[in-house]
């Protein structure tokens, strides 16, 4: 089991830790519910250090991401970060990824923690001139996530300079070297900050300095409600090898103007499902991945995601359905045996104010 | 009778006036934590022990209550329907589930005491 340099912390600060793909994580500390309201509503702090990160660089390093990335990788400069899916050549989504452009030469790349060692293998062999190093170790991630984020950060003595979503600046908090970008996985304003694996104080500083703005650690329990009321994919539930771009909601992250490996088939595929969002009607029983998805009566597709809203109170979650499905229609997700009536939404249950 | 007896699934029995008023551990809902929806079986509904009886979800998993001895259900908790989450807050009180009428009072000796309980789940 591996651990991140912060386990010691959640561990005396009362989290429940569980095995997630290897790494030893907090679950949560104060509980689902509360860490996910209490982010949506002030400020959360997550330790996402288990997160794979790549180097790459080199004179050849923006032309190496291009040809692994869906994305436009080009239209960002520097110091700009981009999400996409990196496709094998079937169109398959290996993962999905946030490219964050230092500059032209040096690009540094956010995986899954499930595919680190996939993906490693993946860019390694695909990485032309460009030199691709896994600084995964080396290297802390927290994610500082919520509405009153910004003003931690400046209470730390920040200064943001109106930093936009998807920038990044390099900067210095608590006297430690860092790399801070305005991106996240909550659907909120937030941070996702990158620094010496060594400094694992910047942990407690930042969740002392938060104490003023109401800030409370946030396990993986409320990483998964929180990003699946913002409409966003988990590798291994929603999207994976077996799933092309444009059968999940990612389409728009496909650029056919560039190369990329995967193109040719992308551009050949007939999509025949699609993933949509669904809310329970009339229960909160919960649906779990792999549960049926039924239209009357027959099997038409898989529940991918399923959980809690508890920002809406409700039972929600996405699943593949066949194309000709509409918004709003009435299908039914089978749980435990019995099926459930839901209604087919979009993917997004959660738009910040 | 009037002491508390628990099962190795986690639910305990309280016998009152030979009614058992029955409910899931303190142990059991924090492994389980926040819980949003509780499914109740009808008064009426007759079990033998160990027939699963109700189910609760929480956000991370659903799990099946048991009946700890057969009987027949003659109250449940209709204020979980609205508020699955007192059974976080006050698991052996305003938590409890069902109220069931035993037809076989003696599977209440397979049972564990309080102590024993404490033992099977490393809290003693």
């Amino acid at each position: 089991m591996t651990q991140t340099p912060f386990y010691d912390q959640h561990v005396s600060s009362g989290a429940k830790i569980v095995d997630f793909h290897g790494w030893e994580m907090p679950l949560q500390y104060s509980g689902i519910i509360d860490e996910h309201k209490n982010l949506r509503s002030n400020v959360g702090l997550f330790d996402v250090s288990h997160m794979g990160r790549f180097k790459i660089t080199g004179t050849s390093a923006e032309n190496c991401v291009q040809n692994l990335l869906t994305n436009d990788v080009t239209k960002i400069g520097d110091l700009q970060a981009i999400y996409s899916p990196m496709c094998s050549e079937s169109g398959g989504i290996l993962d999905d990824v946030i490219a964050y452009r230092i500059n032209e030469d040096d690009f540094l790349m956010v995986v899954n923690s499930s595919n680190i060692e996939k993906d490693f293998a993946w860019v390694v062999s695909h990485s032309q001139d460009a030199h691709v190093e896994n600084i995964t170790d080396q290297m802390a991630l927290l994610a500082l996530q919520g509405p009153a984020s910004e003003e931690v950060l400046k209470a730390a003595g920040l200064e943001l300079n109106e930093l936009k979503r998807f920038h990044l600046i390099t900067t210095k908090m608590f006297d430690v070297d860092c790399l801070l970008a305005r991106t996240g996985y909550t659907g909120e304003d937030g941070f996702e900050i990158f620094f010496s694996s060594s400094h694992t104080e910047i942990w407690d500083k930042l969740l002392e300095i938060g104490t003023n703005f109401g800030i409370k650690p946030v396990g993986l329990g409320a990483r998964d409600t929180l990003r699946l009321e913002a409409g966003l994919m988990l590798y291994g539930n929603d999207i994976d090898e077996k799933t092309t771009p444009l059968e999940a909601p990612l389409s728009w992250t496909v650029k056919f103007d560039c190369d990329f490996i995967g193109k040719s088939a992308l551009e050949k595929q007939q999509v025949e499902r699609k993933l949509v969002g669904f809310e329970i009607l009339g229960t909160n029983r919960i649906a779990r991945k792999d549960n049926a998805v039924l239209a009357d009566d027959l099997k038409v597709g898989i529940v991918t995601s399923g959980s809690f809203s508890p920002t809406l109170s409700k039972s929600i979650g996405f699943c593949f359905v066949p194309v000709s499905v509409s918004d709003e229609q009435t299908i039914q997700i089978e749980i435990g045996n019995k099926p459930y009536d839901a209604k087919v939404t979009g993917t997004r249950f959660y738009k910040r104010g | 009778m009037s002491e508390i007896q628990f099962t190795k699934e986690h639910e305990w029995i309280l016998m009152k006036d030979n009614i058992g008023l029955v409910g899931i551990t303190d142990f059991a809902q924090k492994q389980l934590g926040d819980i949003v929806s509780v499914e109740l079986p009808s008064v009426g509904n007759e079990f033998k022990q160990n027939d699963a009886m109700a189910i609760i979800d929480s956000v991370k998993a659903s799990s099946d209550i048991y009946c700890p001895i057969d009987g027949k259900i003659v109250a449940v908790n209709e204020e979980l329907l609205q508020s699955p989450e007192l059974i976080n807050k006050s698991p052996f009180e305003s938590g409890w589930i069902v109220k069931l009428e035993p037809s076989n009072i003696s599977q209440l000796e397979n049972l564990m005491t309080e102590e024993q309980y404490n033992k099977f789940v490393g809290e003693d």
